[in-house]
């Protein structure tokens, strides 16, 4: 609609180097314009500021000024230096200009008329020094708190963001939450172009951050709250690649690391980058046809990443070396990398996040996540579905094949099609376990397997020192007869 | 203790004041202000001042060091604590409470 505005078509961003926010605005904040980012206490808007000014300073050639109300320069670099940013180092060259705005409401006394002229003077100081093209007020609300005549504030509010404006300055306003309005002092009166809202929760004692962009002038953005983590490698917002459906459809396949699995399934496996549902009772043996997988994954040179969600790393290649699949070679080598931890521990999107940071960082051809049943027990259907279809439509993209286990309890199967998992999945392999003449037997069938001439056979299998055997239809069919 | 307390008033009361007014160029505000801080200084202060203008454009990182946001800002460094005027200072009673001349 806006399209046929060139201005507007045109409209350039600069971007933040935080990966998720980037994507939901398309690009970054808009450029040699205010963004307002509003946000309670704690809710990472310094943070966030501040990875806008290092982002732009070392990989976009765009100094910053970063003008501080509440924390001082020593404050500040020490807040950041775990995240790795060096202030110190950018500011020694001149790639950064930091000046401590302090307020002391107990020396002041107002009398006549005045203006902020003290603030537009170190404004231009500091921009100058550096030729900066970036500029974070955090938070310029502590002026409210610290002058008395609020007409003054206002209107000189109204003249600084004209000013600023002038200057083709990309700039990060902070703001206070407010009870009734977006902040507390109704910033958001005077940025009118791009506002950002960051909300903190803790439910059930764990704590969930929150994004969400509230208004892009002139620009496409996601509208949803899109969750994020403060981690050792500063803000991460979980991205939302495609939800689109536009990721390519790989015809490349993948060997499940069981030739007779691999022959149900068209002869030649999963397809690459596709999604594979293992759901089965307790005991039926999902982990050991994942251990398989990841196996094969492995033994091609290629790399996997397995989350455990109820296991230990050990424990869980103790009992695969008693099936035969020895995994522990690969993991010396470095194609085959664990993470064992509870979701309940941080909550859904906290978990999710870890595990594309994970993701980013090693960057597998496969992933296993056993099991994924785990991650319905600790979110509303509606949250796990989001989460996962962003993390399955994230993997897609990459190209990066995929394996959940789920553990079938009396109605699991069914969580499993209610939370709408079962439409994301491209294969869907289902393990059970039989009594039969007192004996429990195993069987597996493919339920569903896009894209391929699957088999529709019931197939038994063993688990034994060499793995998972499938046998052929003949011995199945004679277990039958028996 | 109430010798001490007069010597306190006493000594105040000769205290040299040293004042500095920030401004932002020669505005009609930056004149009346410097006018009304003349007329205060003359009048209370008389031969115990010292006053010095400040033009914040001609010495910007001044305003940083000096920790100024608002113009005029007239500031009591001398004698303690360390105050800010604020303002055009056209209420001669809220400058003489600002320079702790007079009580609140």
């Amino acid at each position: 609609m806006s399209d046929s505005n060139p201005g507007r078509a045109s409209l350039s961003k600069a971007p933040t180097g935080i990966a998720g926010l980037d994507e939901i605005t398309h690009g970054g904040l808009p450029a040699g314009r205010p963004t307002l980012i509003a946000g309670g206490p704690g809710s990472g808007k310094t943070l966030l500021g501040i990875s806008f000014l290092v982002h732009g300073a070392l990989h976009h050639g765009e100094p910053g000024v970063l003008m501080s109300f509440e924390e001082n320069a020593e404050e500040l670099a020490a807040d950041v230096a775990s995240l790795g940013f060096d202030l110190d180092a950018l500011v020694g060259q001149k790639k950064l200009f930091i000046d401590y705005v302090q307020i002391e409401r107990s020396e002041i006394e107002e009398t006549g008329d005045y203006d902020l002229d003290g603030l537009f003077v170190r404004l231009e100081h500091a921009i100058r020094s550096v030729g900066a093209k970036r500029v974070v007020l955090d938070t310029l609300e502590a002026l409210f708190s610290g002058l008395q005549n609020e007409a003054i504030l206002r209107a000189e509010l109204r003249r600084l963001f004209r000013w600023l404006r002038d200057r083709n300055l990309t700039v990060l306003v902070t703001g206070e939450k407010g009870e009734a309005s977006l902040t507390r002092y109704g910033i958001e009166e005077y940025v009118s172009d791009a506002v950002i809202q960051l909300d903190h929760r803790i439910h059930e004692q764990i704590s969930t951050r929150r994004i969400r962009v509230v208004k892009y002038r002139g620009s496409h953005h996601g509208t949803n709250e899109y969750p994020f983590l403060i981690g050792a490698d500063g803000v991460n917002v979980l991205p939302v690649t495609s939800l689109l459906l536009e990721h390519a459809a790989f015809e490349e396949r993948v060997s499940t690391g069981l030739p007779s699995l691999d022959k149900m399934l068209g002869g030649e496996g999963y397809y690459r980058g596709s999604t594979v549902l293992v759901s089965g009772t307790a005991g039926t043996g999902k982990t050991t046809v994942a251990a398989h997988f990841a196996q094969a994954t492995c033994r091609r040179g290629q790399r996997c990443l397995y989350f455990l969600f109820e296991e230990s790393p050990r424990q869980m290649m103790r009992n695969m070396r008693s099936a035969g699949i020895e995994l522990e070679s690969y993991l010396e080598q470095g194609l085959l990398q664990f993470h064992a931890d509870r979701p309940a521990r941080h909550g859904l999107e906290n978990h999710l996040l870890m595990m594309h940071q994970a993701i980013e960082r090693f960057r597998p051809d496969t992933v296993v996540l056993d099991p994924m049943t785990n991650l319905l027990a600790i979110g509303t259907r509606l949250d796990v579905q989001s989460m996962l279809t962003r993390m399955i439509d994230h993997l897609k993209v990459q190209g990066v094949t995929a394996l959940f286990t789920s553990l079938t309890g009396a109605s699991a199967d069914i969580e499993v099609t209610q939370t709408g998992i079962s439409s994301l999945v491209d294969t869907w392999i289902r393990l059970s376990l039989e009594e039969r003449q007192r004996r429990l037997e195993r069987w597996i069938y493919v339920l569903k397997s896009r894209g391929m001439a699957h088999s529709d056979e019931v197939r038994y299998f063993r688990i034994g020192a060499a793995g998972v055997e499938i046998l052929p239809p003949e011995a199945t069919d004679r277990r039958l007869q028996a | 203790m109430a010798d001490s307390f007069d010597d306190a008033v006493r000594a105040h009361d000769n205290a040299q004041y040293v004042l500095r007014l920030y401004v932002s160029g020669m505005t009609p505000r930056s004149t009346r202000a410097v006018e009304n801080v003349r007329k205060v200084c003359e009048e209370y202060l008389a031969g115990r001042y010292e006053l010095e203008v400040v033009d914040i454009y001609q010495q910007p990182s001044l305003a940083r060091d000096r920790q100024i946001i608002a113009a005029p800002t007239l500031i009591k460094e001398m004698p303690l604590p360390l105050r800010r005027i604020i303002g055009d200072l056209s209420s001669t009673e809220r400058v003489l409470i600002g320079l702790d001349i007079r009580q609140a």
